[in-house]
């Protein structure tokens, strides 16, 4: 006999006061990474990654005095998978700012899962011109990697399953800051 | 994030599409204009597709936008320009479906003489098929380009008043482009000589103008029509001066408007016959960024047409966040 199914569990990973400490190291961890802020430029992977790259640009810009520049990028036109999507996804604004050519790119993305969206984004970074170096800085990692690839700053690190979702809320699109996982 | 709509297998008309898909299909044509900026201009969305280019009529900026849409989104592209075949149209095209078949392509754009030519086709066989012109029906993504232009320069379509002037009878531009200021909630109007409009018009809620002059008065903007030259030795028209002298969009006239009227034209033009070059060349034509937002508007509707096979987007589902 097939068994009821269990009932969905939310759990807090980060509330909004340990998400901006997140952030706030994670922006120290940035620009000891990049020696500083000349050659940096932070890319926000649409959508979440956008506002959390703006976010921390501004930590930065608070910190330094000097301007981050920041660009956004939808990597849907990239995606390996697109044969097998159903109704196609709708694909975001991607804005870079300038030639990226011997710049310090970082990445940032909300959840690093699969690693498949970082494949995308470095191939279509790669369109762009050809950085100095690209780093990758997520808020959650959360394993079950599929290719070979790993962040180079991490906001708060987890274990879960398949069928675990991590849901992130910003302020700027979901109206708080919040990080839960739903089992 | 999906897009809630889909535009099923083939687009070979606006008439029967939804407002829904023809918004879907605009906003998906706003991400793709960037592309063409970038460095290299190509992303790998239809990697490994293969198209088939099936130019029934000459044509150069459709071919050649389709073209450039596909290939920068790095299609694998074959041109056949089947002009000046003697059989006839429905053997041909029944012909060259099976052929196309058994050469395992994904996707075919077809411009045919023949109205319902893309349609029949379509229905035929399994890639998708996109109608780049048939006959005197429909050429769906020239008005798609009109509106994705007009919302660009209004930054709406509903209550804008369009008024399509010139060969309205023969154009599949008009036709197209009526159904879809229509859905999209514009007043549509046309304009032009009683012998080259087309009967009953009015009964689709289109007012018509006999005058240049009123049509101007009334309109935020004017498709100005090619008018085809071949017009004038059947007798719909006295003369390319004639038709100039009366219905010529020039500056003159235009100046009468209290408003800045957005001029357009689907190409090619005939200067000094339905449209000055002044106005041609003015601050208020659009008419190079139609051609801009063709490659941008036909990338989307490849982008949307290609792949999503059903039975493997379930078994997609499961493995992606």
């Amino acid at each position: 006999m097939p068994r009821p199914p269990k009932a969905e569990e939310r759990t807090t990973l980060l509330d909004a006061r340990a998400m901006s400490r997140a952030l706030q190291r994670m922006a120290v961890e940035i620009l000891e990474l990049a020696h500083g802020t000349s050659d940096l430029v932070l890319i926000g992977i649409q959508r979440r990654g956008v506002e959390l790259a703006e976010r921390i640009a501004k930590l930065i810009e608070k910190d330094e005095g000097a301007e981050v520049p920041r660009g956004a990028l939808d990597i849907t036109l990239y995606r390996d998978d697109l044969e097998t999507v159903g109704p196609k996804p709708v694909i975001g604004e991607t804005r870079l700012p300038g030639d990226l050519t011997g710049k310090h790119a970082v990445i940032v993305d909300d959840v690093l899962y699969t690693g498949r969206t970082v494949r995308a984004a470095l191939d279509e970074l790669a369109d762009f011109g050809r950085p100095q170096r690209i780093s990758l800085c997520v808020l959650v990692d959360r394993g079950g990697r599929e290719l070979p690839i790993q962040a180079d700053i991490v906001g708060k690190s987890i274990k879960t399953a398949p069928g675990d979702r991590v849901d992130v809320q910003i302020e700027e699109l979901d109206g708080r800051d919040q990080v839960d996982v739903i089992r | 994030m999906t897009a809630s709509a889909t535009l099923g297998k083939d687009l070979t008309g606006l008439e029967h599409m939804t407002p829904e898909q023809i918004r879907l299909i605009l906003d998906t044509a706003e991400p793709f204009k960037e592309v063409s900026e970038r460095p290299i201009k190509k992303v790998p969305a239809l990697r490994g597709k293969t198209i088939v280019n099936l130019f029934f009529e000459a044509s150069t900026r459709t071919r050649i936008s389709f073209e450039f849409a596909e290939k920068r989104l790095s299609a694998d592209t074959v041109n056949v320009a089947a002009s000046g075949s003697s059989v006839s149209k429905g053997e041909t095209l029944v012909d060259t479906a099976r052929n196309l078949e058994a050469m395992r392509i994904d996707m075919v754009v077809i411009r045919h003489p023949s109205s319902g030519a893309a349609e029949f086709l379509g229905d035929r066989i399994a890639s998708n098929v996109i109608n780049a012109g048939d006959g005197k029906h429909e050429h769906p993504t020239q008005a798609l380009l009109d509106l994705l232009t007009i919302r660009d320069k209004h930054g709406k379509i509903e209550g804008l008043k369009v008024c399509l002037v010139g060969d309205v009878l023969h154009s599949r531009v008009a036709r197209s482009n009526l159904w879809g200021l229509t859905k999209l909630g514009a007043e549509v109007a046309v304009c032009g000589p009683w012998t080259l409009m087309p009967r009953g018009i009015e009964e689709l809620g289109v007012k018509v103008f006999a005058r240049i002059e009123e049509a101007i008065e009334w309109a935020d903007v004017l498709n100005v029509l090619r008018l085809q030259l071949e017009r004038m030795e059947k007798g719909f028209i006295p003369s390319v001066r004639e038709y100039y002298r009366v219905f010529g969009v020039t500056p003159e006239r235009l100046e009468r408007s209290p408003r800045a009227i957005t001029i357009m034209h689907p190409g090619p033009m005939n200067r000094g016959v339905e449209i000055d070059s002044r106005v041609a060349d003015g601050p208020h034509s659009v008419i190079l960024d139609q051609v801009t937002n063709g490659v941008a508007v036909r990338m989307a509707v490849l982008y949307l047409l290609a792949g999503g096979r059903a039975e493997l987007a379930e078994a997609a589902k499961r493995g992606s966040e």
